[in-house]
């Protein structure tokens, strides 16, 4: 009897695992969580295009480098000083902290590190320069339309995950800033030879416009994913969409490499 | 000069337009027009239009276009230079609340876009295999020999249209402008519109590289958009022109 059952069983289950394969081959390198939708058609299409361009494009290409002669002039815009009440990001707790910050020209700064890592600390901007540096001439492609090309000068952001020791369940990579924006990259974007967090732009300290003391790069994606004023970061396993301060649930796509 | 010009569509018989050529036309016409309106709401966040690489509020642009309240805004604070020379390169903050809508409109335009590349490919494909290009879509030879081809556009421009037959066989006008469209046209809007992704330029410099750079191909992407532009209202005026009623049952129902 219960043989039976499996032998009739067993076909079914073959097709279902074969089904299952082609799908899996369909949407290949996507045994990893997505984002959630919320059944909106829109941010559907946004895990798709994601999905498609991890299939389809190479992982480590790097973005195209520049000259020094290639540099042009770059606006400051979204938060340009969390620590100024009047702008749209501030919060008490965390805007008065960076403008106390700022005054001492980010001394007493600390980028902590936190989650899945085998050694959790506070990185201090000379922390920071001490690890190896990377000087990239690169574009910064604003979801709005337009470009710039500056010089940024920071740490891998692999060479931080790798010094504080990453452990193996890690997935994604979150960035908390003092503007209180937060938002997370997946790995691939987080070990790309090219993100970094950058503490340098053209030669000179980071302005306080473009994210000082120090802020993500993420050259693979719109600028809105180069979190600037870094106060913290999380490795993480589970996708988190930060709720209604995340993109998603405020109508934007998380993955921006479009 | 002659009184008899090549009028292919007069007097032969038409076969109707295959099922396959009107679910992909209606297709289409529901996907381009989701793609013009979702891109002139992407334009009007940024107006401007640049050549090269690069290109923003405090660069020179190729032209802007009075599009929306943030053409020629002015809230900007003073510039920084960037480096020693005071005529080099600036940061400036901008004060400006501008108009933005990219959020939906963005991943409306990408979701409507895979759509179109769907639609491109069954095109592509069906007109290869069914015949329906090298039947209908390429130019015969004799249709293009100067003095039938300038006689057919005389006629055209002084709006002598033939009624239609609803379907192919199409006039040489007709099939250069259909297969302008599909196998030109479109696929370089697609082309352009990949070139100013951050992931694709990484993973496929060339892309950009081909249109001489990711504002170039922003900037060829808005001339393509006027292009089609242009076709359509063409195209919409030559259904009217040659029998508004009969081509619409012809795309819609077969014959």
């Amino acid at each position: 009897m219960n043989m039976a059952r499996n032998d009739l069983l067993l076909p079914r289950r073959a097709l279902v695992g074969g089904i299952a394969t082609l799908g899996g081959l369909a949407l290949a390198g996507c045994s990893d969580e997505l984002p959630p939708t919320y059944g909106n058609i829109l941010r559907i299409g946004d895990d798709f295009t994601y999905r498609a361009q991890r299939m389809l494009l190479p992982r480590n290409a790097l973005v195209r480098q520049f000259d020094h002669a290639d540099i042009t002039s770059m606006p400051a815009i979204g938060t340009t000083n969390p620590g100024n009440a009047k702008e749209p990001g501030f919060s008490t707790e965390f805007g008065e902290a960076y403008d106390r910050l700022r005054k001492d020209d980010f001394a007493g700064w600390r980028l902590e590190v936190a989650g899945l890592v085998a050694r959790p600390g506070a990185y201090s901007l000379a922390d920071l320069k001490a690890l190896p540096a990377r000087t990239q001439i690169t574009r910064h492609t604003c979801e709005e339309g337009w470009s710039a090309i500056a010089e940024w000068t920071g740490a891998p952001l692999a060479a931080l995950l790798s010094a504080a020791g990453m452990l193996p369940n890690a997935r994604y990579v979150n960035f908390h800033a003092y503007d209180e924006v937060v938002d997370n990259i997946d790995l691939v974007d987080a070990l790309h030879p090219q993100t970094i967090l950058a503490y340098g732009m053209n030669g000179r300290d980071l302005p306080p416009g473009h994210g000082a003391p120090a802020r993500v790069r993420v050259e693979t994606q719109l600028g809105y994913k180069s979190i600037k004023f870094l106060r913290r970061i999380e490795v993480v396993e589970k996708f988190d969409d930060f709720g209604k301060k995340g993109n998603i649930q405020n109508g934007w796509s998380w993955y921006a490499g479009i | 000069m002659s009184e008899t010009p090549i009028r292919p569509l007069a007097g032969s018989a038409s076969r109707g337009h295959a099922p396959w050529v009107r679910l992909v036309h209606w297709l289409i016409v529901v996907v381009v027009l989701t793609l013009a309106y979702s891109g002139v709401v992407i334009l009007m966040a940024h107006p401007r239009l640049y050549w090269g690489w690069s290109g923003n509020d405090l660069t020179k642009p190729l032209i802007e276009l009075p599009l929306g309240r943030n053409y020629r805004h002015s809230g900007w604070d003073a510039a920084i230079a960037f480096f020693d020379d005071p005529k080099g390169a600036v940061s400036q903050v901008r004060t400006y609340d501008i108009f933005n809508q990219n959020g939906w409109a963005r991943s409306l335009h990408f979701l409507v876009a895979w759509l179109l590349v769907a639609a491109l490919a069954i095109f592509g494909a069906a007109s290869l295999f069914t015949g329906h290009l090298r039947r209908d879509l390429l130019p015969k030879g004799e249709e293009l020999h100067a003095k039938a081809f300038w006689s057919y556009v005389r006629d055209h421009l002084v709006l002598r249209i033939t009624p239609a037959k609803g379907g192919p066989p199409y006039g040489v006008l007709q099939k250069l402008a259909y297969l302008g469209v599909v196998f030109i046209a479109l696929p370089v809007m697609v082309l352009t519109g990949l070139s100013m992704s951050p992931a694709v330029a990484a993973g496929w410099p060339w892309l950009p590289g081909l249109f001489g750079g990711t504002q170039s191909a922003r900037t060829i992407h808005f001339v393509f958009l006027c292009l089609i532009a242009l076709f359509l209202i063409v195209h919409v005026l030559m259904v009217f022109l040659s029998g508004f009623g009969r081509q619409m049952r012809a795309m819609s129902w077969g014959k």
